[in-house]
């Protein structure tokens, strides 16, 4: 199994999971994150004193994938999250070891 | 009250109209109405000044505390608010009391400020005289005093609400209270007495200087003081260190824009009557805001890059701040000017100026008013016509009259004297006392919950 995780901008989030759920995925879980890449922030001003925003605000959506569904979710993700400009966020994709759904006390693929 | 020598023909007019109407008899006839009892009441201008107290009113709470509270940061939003609405009880009750007679009573100390005319609401309101067999009920001019001590009670709540935001985010609530009461009583009531109360610059007098709203008497007491108090207490922690950007703009947008509406009724409201002196106002303030938040707006897109919503919202109240002296004297067209003016110049003093110095005047309580004010009190003196007021000789310097300048600068250096001395002195003898700052845990953690045990937002 494999979490892939998305750091992408807000606006592409349903975007992405329109995308997502049209190929079968069936959940995910989204957080409001903020952080800087390349990107970096921003300035503000206010009334003359200048603000440096290091921080902007992204969504983050995690996935949890069988290993053969990993690619084809991370090529979804990378056509519907782009739009070129910089600052559309990364893709983390790490190995999972175990998962259990609460309600029944599956395990593995069968809790996916 | 302030300059009302104008407009005969008009007056005359409505006065004829309107006594038919006080002549209408109430439903019982067994009782005259109080109003028929009352000499030179007027209903209409009545209404205005009722309305117009409201107006100013709502300037404090909601206007100046959401101006004021988007610009500090979340943990410190209730603690401005709770100082909007905690002097607008406070105030009201020191003004009814003792401050009206302060600075409405007849002259005492040589006129320095008022006497117990209007001590504990004496004068003020209805009484019934026994030996006459009827109730009796004061009027100021063509409204009752009581309308006219509200209205006067809601720029005596407001003008220590304004000086609350150059020490924002850490002075000790106690201290806040104790001081805006001094302030009030010492410092506001006979630089209103001086102005309007007939005092030294009032009407009449030899250095009659205009200040149709409270250029003088709220914005210049104000402002300096609240620079003395942003030195005095010091600077906010971690200031200039760690970024204090507004936490919600949104509402100081709704507080600016309220702020305007209710400028309406501060200034037109201060023609004391429903008359063309009002209309004036009215107008004249409506284009000096506009012509602040052009001119304001207008120098950030210049200097800076990009117009900002701080920028319109503070600019307009640049210009308000700027034509409140003046809405009695000059004309609309001239507001503009006043307008641009003041939005150039307070930009300059909440941007430049502020940096040079670096006292930390957290809300630009100073670069606003007190610079904003001064503007005013000089302009006023320059734009001033005839033409507005109805006297028959030149009144302003644009109109061949320097002469106005005088009392204009003298009134000026007056108010910001008596202010500076009276601030100073309340604040060493507060701070020697119960203390004028929070401590250190108490300002990081915020005034929200460490003076008032409370959270402005809570989420879950």
């Amino acid at each position: 199994m494999k979490k892939i995780e998305a750091v992408i901008r807000h606006f592409k989030l349903e975007e992405v999971k329109d995308a997502l759920t049209s190929m079968g995925i069936q959940g995910m879980t989204v957080s409001e994150v903020r952080g800087f890449g390349r990107q970096k922030g921003h300035k503000e001003q206010y009334r003359g004193a200048e603000y440096t925003v290091d921080f902007l605000p992204k969504a983050k959506m995690e996935v949890v994938v069988s290993d053969d569904q990993a690619g084809e979710v991370i090529e979804t993700i990378l056509r519907s999250a782009r739009t070129g400009q910089i600052g559309d966020g990364k893709i983390f994709v790490t190995s999972l070891d175990e998962m259990i759904r609460i309600r029944t006390g599956e395990t593995g693929q069968e809790a996916l | 009250m302030f300059a009302q020598e104008s407009n005969g023909n008009v007056d005359a007019e409505s006065t004829q109209a309107k006594s038919e109407i006080t002549a209408e008899p109430e439903t019982s006839s067994e009782s005259e109405s109080p109003k028929q009892r009352a000499d030179g009441f007027d209903g209409a201008d009545t209404a205005w000044m009722l309305i117009c107290s409201a107006l100013v009113l709502m300037m404090t709470a909601p206007g100046l505390a959401l101006f004021y509270g988007g610009l500090v940061r979340k943990k410190n939003i209730l603690g401005v608010m709770m100082q909007c609405i905690f002097l607008m009880g406070t105030m009201s009750i020191v003004w009814a009391l003792w401050g009206y007679s302060l600075a409405f009573g007849g002259h005492l100390l040589g006129g320095f400020v008022g006497d117990g005319t209007y001590l504990l609401m004496n004068n003020v309101l209805p009484y019934y005289d026994s030996v006459a067999g009827e109730a009796v009920y004061p009027m100021t001019g063509s409204i009752p005093t009581m309308v006219n001590m509200v209205f006067q009670m809601m720029f005596f709540i407001i003008t220590p609400c304004l000086i609350c935001g150059a020490f924002a985010e850490r002075m000790k609530f106690s201290a806040m209270v104790v001081f805006s009461i001094l302030w009030g009583t010492f410092v506001y009531c006979p630089i209103a007495h001086w102005v309007w109360g007939g005092g030294y610059f009032s009407a009449g007098e030899p250095m009659h200087a205009f200040d149709f709203a409270g250029g003088t008497v709220v914005h210049i007491s104000s402002g300096v003081s609240a620079l003395l108090c942003a030195v005095i207490i010091g600077k906010r922690l971690g200031f200039n260190q760690e970024p204090m950007p507004p936490h919600n703009l949104t509402y100081t947008c709704i507080g600016a824009t309220m702020l305007w509406i209710g400028w309406f009724g501060f200034n037109a409201g201060s023609a004391v009557e429903a008359n063309v002196l009002a209309a004036n106002a009215f107008v004249a303030t409506h284009m000096a805001a506009a012509a602040g938040v052009i001119a304001w707006a207008g120098a950030e897109w210049y200097f800076r890059g990009k117009p900002s919503i701080l920028g319109a919202c503070s600019g307009a109240v640049a210009g308000l701040v700027c034509i409140t002296p003046a809405s009695g004297t000059v004309t609309p067209l001239a507001a503009i000017a006043l307008g641009l003016i003041a939005g150039l110049a307070c930009f300059w003093a909440c941007t430049s100026l502020k940096t040079k110095f670096g006292y930390d005047d957290s809300l630009d309580a100073f670069g606003v008013h007190g610079v904003g004010g001064t503007v005013g009190a000089i302009l006023t003196g320059v734009f001033a016509t005839r033409a507005v007021t109805g006297d028959n000789h030149p009144i302003g310097l644009l109109e061949g009259n320097a002469g106005q300048m005088g009392p204009q600068l003298i009134s000026i250096v007056a108010a910001a004297g008596i202010a500076l001395i009276g601030t100073f002195i309340l604040l060493k003898v507060i701070d020697a006392t119960i203390g004028l700052r929070v401590t250190q845990q108490d300002e990081m953690q915020g005034l929200d919950l460490s003076q008032h045990g409370e959270e402005g937002y809570i989420f879950l």
